[in-house]
C-alpha cells in the first residue's frame, strides 16, 4: 500500500503535513475525493446529508459539485461520466427518498457494469430502526443492485472505507459501490492521518491469474478453425483493451460482430467489423453465429437479447470464451475453452499464439447477408420513399456531419436500436445507453454526465418522445451549469417499440401506447435552450446543422414515421437463425 | 436435449440448459467469509432472487478466527448448485465456496423433543423407544422432559413419528453442520488469499474445467 502524499486537498493546504489533524467525516470524505481524482460529482443535498454538502462549500474550487435535479438524474448523470471518461462516477444523495432514486440508476449500473460510487446520507446512528424522518433501509434495499455497500456510523471508518469504495467500483468487473453515511459520522470530528489508496482485500480477486494452457488451447482451436467468428462486448472497453483487441482481430483476420455496449471498441467501418448482434442486430452476425465452427466471446455475457432461444444458440460451435468475471463462465452458453482474464492481459498472449490468416470466404458470407439486409431493410430505412421522415435517416445524415467522432447517447427503444445500428462510432467510449436494464429516461441525464466526462468532444442525446418525459426535468441541471449538449428527439408519437411488439405479437391491440407529448420546443424554451421542430425532410440536414453549430444547449425534435418497425428481429423465443427481415 | 415435462421444455432457474447434472439432490454448499453486517442478507438473495428454497442455513465461527462459515442446505441439480457458488464467491468479502453432495460430507443436525414427564414415567415403551433412538435427556422438570438427539434427518425424524403418539408438545430441529471430508482446512488457503500476489489455486475457481476431479460436468 502507498500513502499519497502528492496529491493535497484543502487540509494540506492549510496545515502541517503528514501529522494527524482534526477533521469532520464530511472533510475526510472530500479529502478521499480529491485524493481519488474526482473532478465532478452529481448530487442533490437534503437534510441527512447536509454536514458533507457544509463541508463540500469550502472544496467549491477542487470539486465540481452539478446540482441535480432528481437524484436519478443524478445517478444517470454518474453513469455518463463514467462511460465517457472510464473513471469512476461520484454521486450524492440525501437519506429517504434521496437514496431510493437511486435505485433505477444502480441497477442500470450494476448489469451495465459501470463504475460508480453513491454516497448517501442516513440520520443520525442513535435512530437507525426508530422509523425516523427520512429513514429508510437503504443498504438492504440497495444490496440486490450495488457491486458492495456498507454503511458508516463512525467517521473514523471514513477513509479507510472509501479506499475500498473505489477500489471496488473499478477493478475487476467494474460496477456500482454505494457508501450510506449516518449524520453523526459526518459531523464527528477524529484525528486524520492521510488517506491511503486501497489495492488489496483479501477476500477479493478482482483479476484472475492467466492459465497459459487455456490461452494455448484456445489458440489451437482459433488456428485450426476454418469458419471462426469473434463476438465482443462492453469488456473490451471496460478493460481499455481496444488496442489488443484490435491487434488480434488484425492478426488472426476473424470477422467481428459487437453487443450494443460493445459499440465503438473499433471503428464501424473497419472492414472485419460485421455488424450488431442480438435481437435487432445485423443479419449476417445472427444468422452466422448459427454456422460458424469456432465462436470466440470477448467480454460479454451471452445477454438473451443477443442469442435468442438458448438451446438453439451456436450449437454447432466450440465457444471460446473470454472474461473476467468467473461467474459468466457457462452462466448461459457452456463454454469450450474457457480463457479467465482480463481481456488486456489474455488477448495479447492469444495474439501472439493466433496464425495470420484473411477468411475472405468466410467474410464474403458475411457481406452477402448484409447485400440482403441492404436491400430488404436498410435501403428504405435510411433513403426512404414516403413522404414522412425515418428514425434511419436523421442518423445517417447526423453521420455526414459528425463523421463518427460524436458521443452518442441514446434511451431505451425504437430509437436506441435505430441509432445502434446506424450510427457511425470511429472512437471507443462513443455509445452510451442503457443496454442491461433497458431504463427509459437514461439518456438525457447520462448525456450530461457524458459531456463531463468527454468535455472536448461532442455529445449527442438521441431520445424518444416518451423516454425524454421520464426526466425532462434535467434540462434544468443542462440551464444551470451550461451543458453543452444536443439533443435529437425522435417523436413518433408512440411508445414505438411496444407498440411494434402489439402490430406484430398482439394483433394491433395498441393497448395504451399511444403518447401525447408537450410542446417540447417550448419545453427547452421555458429552461432556456433553444431549440426547433421539425417534420419535412428538407429541413433535416439545416437544422442538423444548426443544433451542431450552435453554442451551448441545443435541441431539435424531429416528427417521423409514427408506425415503422425496427427490422431486423429475432422474435422472443427464436433462434438467432429465425431473425425476421419484416 | 429432449428433458421436457409435459411438453415445456426445462430450464434450469440460472437460465441455462440443463445437461447432464439436471437431477436433484442435496448439496451442501459452504461458505467461508469475512465477519460483515449484511452478508448474511448478500447470500441469502442469491438463492431467493431465483426462487430457490434454503433448507438450512448455519453460520458459525471456522477454524480460523475471524473467518466465518456459513453451511448452506439446499436442493438442486449440479448445474444449479455450480452457478450459485460462482456467484456467492462473487461477493466481495466471500473468501471460498465449496459444494458437496452429503456423500462427501459427514454432517449432523440436533433436534429437541419436549414430552410430559408423567407420560414417559408412566409408559416404559416410551423410554425404551428413546433410548433405541440415542435420546438423551437434556432437562427433566416435574411437568416435562427435554430430549435431543443428533444425527442425519431421517433419524430424527424418525424419532417425530416414534414420539407423535405419545403427545410431543414441542419439536425443532437445528440447521445442519458438515464437515467436508476430503478437506485440509482453510488456513494454507487463506494465508495465499492474504498475498497480494496469490497463486492458482486461490485465484481460480476450482471446479472451472476441473470438472472430473470434483464432479462430471
Amino acid at each position: 500500500m502507498e500513502t499519497i502524499t502528492q496529491e493535497i486537498g484543502v487540509i494540506e493546504e492549510k496545515s502541517v503535513k503528514s501529522q494527524a489533524v482534526e477533521v469532520s467525516g464530511s472533510v475526510a470524505l472530500l479529502e478521499a475525493l480529491i485524493v481519488e481524482g474526482v473532478e465532478t460529482i452529481f448530487g442533490y443535498p437534503g437534510g441527512a446529508i447536509m454536514p458533507i454538502y457544509d463541508a463540500l462549500y469550502d472544496y467549491k474550487e477542487k470539486l465540481n459539485h452539478i446540482l441535480v435535479r432528481h437524484e436519478q438524474g443524478g445517478i444517470h448523470a454518474g453513469q455518463g461520466y463514467a462511460r465517457t471518461s472510464g473513471k469512476v462516477g461520484v454521486v450524492f444523495a440525501t437519506s429517504g427518498p434521496g437514496a431510493t432514486n437511486l435505485v433505477t440508476g444502480l441497477a442500470d449500473a450494476q448489469i451495465d457494469s459501470t463504475p460508480l460510487v453513491c454516497i448517501t446520507g442516513q440520520v443520525f446512528a442513535h435512530l437507525l430502526g426508530t422509523d425516523a424522518f427520512q429513514e429508510t433501509d437503504v443498504i438492504n434495499i440497495t444490496t440486490p443492485v450495488t457491486k458492495w455497500n456498507y454503511q458508516v456510523t463512525d467517521a473514523t471508518e471514513i477513509p479507510e472505507v472509501i479506499a475500498k469504495a473505489f477500489y471496488i467500483a473499478k477493478s475487476g468487473r467494474p460496477g456500482p459501490v454505494l457508501i450510506d453515511i449516518t449524520k453523526n459520522a459526518q459531523i464527528q470530528k477524529f484525528s486524520y492521518e492521510g488517506y491511503v489508496k486501497c489495492n488489496h482485500i483479501r477476500s477479493y480477486r478482482p483479476k484472475p491469474i492467466v492459465r497459459h494452457q487455456y490461452i494455448q488451447e484456445a489458440a489451437e482451436l482459433i488456428n485450426s478453425a476454418k469458419k471462426p467468428f469473434i463476438i465482443w462486448g462492453q469488456g473490451v472497453i471496460l478493460g481499455s483493451a481496444e488496442q489488443e483487441f484490435k491487434a488480434f482481430v488484425e492478426k488472426s483476420g476473424i470477422p467481428a460482430a459487437w453487443t450494443v455496449l460493445g459499440a465503438g471498441a473499433i471503428p464501424t467501418d473497419h472492414p472485419l467489423n460485421v455488424g450488431m448482434l442480438g435481437m435487432h442486430g445485423n443479419y449476417g452476425p445472427n444468422v452466422l453465429t448459427n454456422d460458424c465452427d469456432v465462436l470466440i466471446a470477448i467480454g460479454m455475457r451471452f445477454d438473451d437479447r443477443v442469442t435468442g432461444r438458448l438451446d438453439k444458440y451456436a450449437k454447432q460451435a466450440k465457444v471460446v470464451h473470454l472474461d473476467i468475471d468467473p461467474a459468466e463462465i457457462d452462466k448461459n452458453v457452456k463454454s469450450t475453452v474457457p480463457v479467465w482474464g482480463d481481456c488486456k492481459e489474455t488477448l495479447p498472449l492469444l495474439t501472439a499464439l493466433v496464425e495470420e490468416k484473411q477468411h475472405t470466404d468466410w467474410l464474403k458470407t458475411f457481406n452477402e447477408y448484409t447485400a440482403k439486409e441492404v436491400e430488404a431493410v436498410i435501403h428504405k430505412e435510411l433513403n426512404p420513399e414516403t413522404g414522412e421522415m425515418t428514425m434511419g435517416e436523421v442518423i445517417k445524415q447526423l453521420n455526414e456531419i459528425t463523421k463518427g467522432d460524436a458521443v452518442i447517447v441514446t434511451d431505451v427503444g425504437q430509437h436506441q436500436m435505430v441509432a445502434c445500428r446506424y450510427a457511425k462510432l470511429n472512437k471507443t467510449r462513443s455509445n452510451v445507453t442503457s443496454g442491461g436494464l433497458g431504463t427509459m429516461g437514461f439518456a438525457l441525464p447520462a448525456a450530461i454526465g457524458a459531456k463531463f466526462g468527454a468535455q472536448e468532444r461532442d455529445v449527442i442525446a438521441i431520445i424518444g418522445d416518451g423516454g425524454f418525459q421520464m426526466t425532462l426535468q434535467e434540462l434544468g441541471t443542462i440551464m444551470q451549469s451550461k451543458v453543452d449538449v444536443k439533443i435529437i428527439i425522435l417523436n413518433n408519437r408512440f411508445l414505438g417499440m411496444v407498440r411494434q411488439w402489439q402490430e406484430l405479437f398482439n394483433e394491433r391491440r395498441y393497448s395504451f401506447v399511444d403518447i401525447q407529448s408537450p410542446d417540447f420546443v417550448m419545453v427547452a424554451k421555458g429552461y432556456g435552450i433553444d431549440g426547433k421542430s421539425i417534420s419535412e425532410r428538407e429541413d433535416l440536414i439545416p437544422a442538423l446543422n444548426e443544433m451542431m453549430s450552435h453554442k451551448g444547449a441545443f435541441l431539435l425534435e424531429v416528427m417521423v414515421t409514427k408506425e415503422n418497425n425496427v427490422f431486423p428481429m429475432v422474435p422472443q423465443g427464436c433462434s438467432v437463425s429465425e431473425i425476421r427481415l419484416k | 436435449m429432449e428433458n421436457t415435462i409435459n411438453g415445456t421444455k426445462k430450464v434450469s432457474p440460472t437460465g441455462g440448459d440443463l445437461e447432464g447434472a439436471d437431477e436433484k439432490q442435496e448439496f451442501n454448499i459452504t461458505v467461508y467469509t469475512e465477519n460483515q453486517i449484511g452478508l448474511l442478507n448478500r447470500i441469502a438473495i442469491i438463492f431467493t432472487r431465483r426462487k430457490i428454497n434454503i433448507d438450512s442455513l448455519n453460520t458459525s465461527p471456522s477454524e480460523i478466527e475471524s473467518i466465518h462459515r456459513f453451511n448452506i442446505v439446499i436442493t438442486e441439480s449440479e448445474d444449479v448448485v455450480r452457478k450459485l457458488t460462482r456467484q456467492i464467491e462473487k461477493q466481495v468479502e466471500v473468501l471460498k465456496v465449496y459444494y458437496h453432495t452429503n456423500a462427501d460430507v459427514v454432517w449432523q443436525e440436533m433436534a429437541l423433543y419436549k414430552m410430559s414427564t408423567d407420560v414417559i414415567a408412566e409408559k416404559v415403551s416410551v423410554e425404551r423407544l428413546l433410548r433405541e433412538n440415542g435420546a438423551r435427556a437434556v432437562v427433566i422438570r416435574k411437568d416435562y422432559t427435554v430430549f435431543e438427539t443428533t444425527g442425519h434427518r431421517e433419524e430424527t425424524d424418525n424419532l417425530i413419528k416414534i414420539l407423535q403418539p405419545y403427545g410431543l408438545i414441542e419439536f425443532v430441529r437445528s440447521a445442519r453442520v458438515a464437515i467436508i471430508k476430503k478437506s485440509d482446512g482453510f488456513n494454507s488457503k487463506l494465508r495465499e488469499f492474504e498475498r497480494l500476489e496469490p497463486g492458482e489455486d486461490v485465484v481460480e475457481n476450482e471446479y472451472l474445467n476441473k470438472g472430473q476431479k470434483v464432479f462430471t460436468m
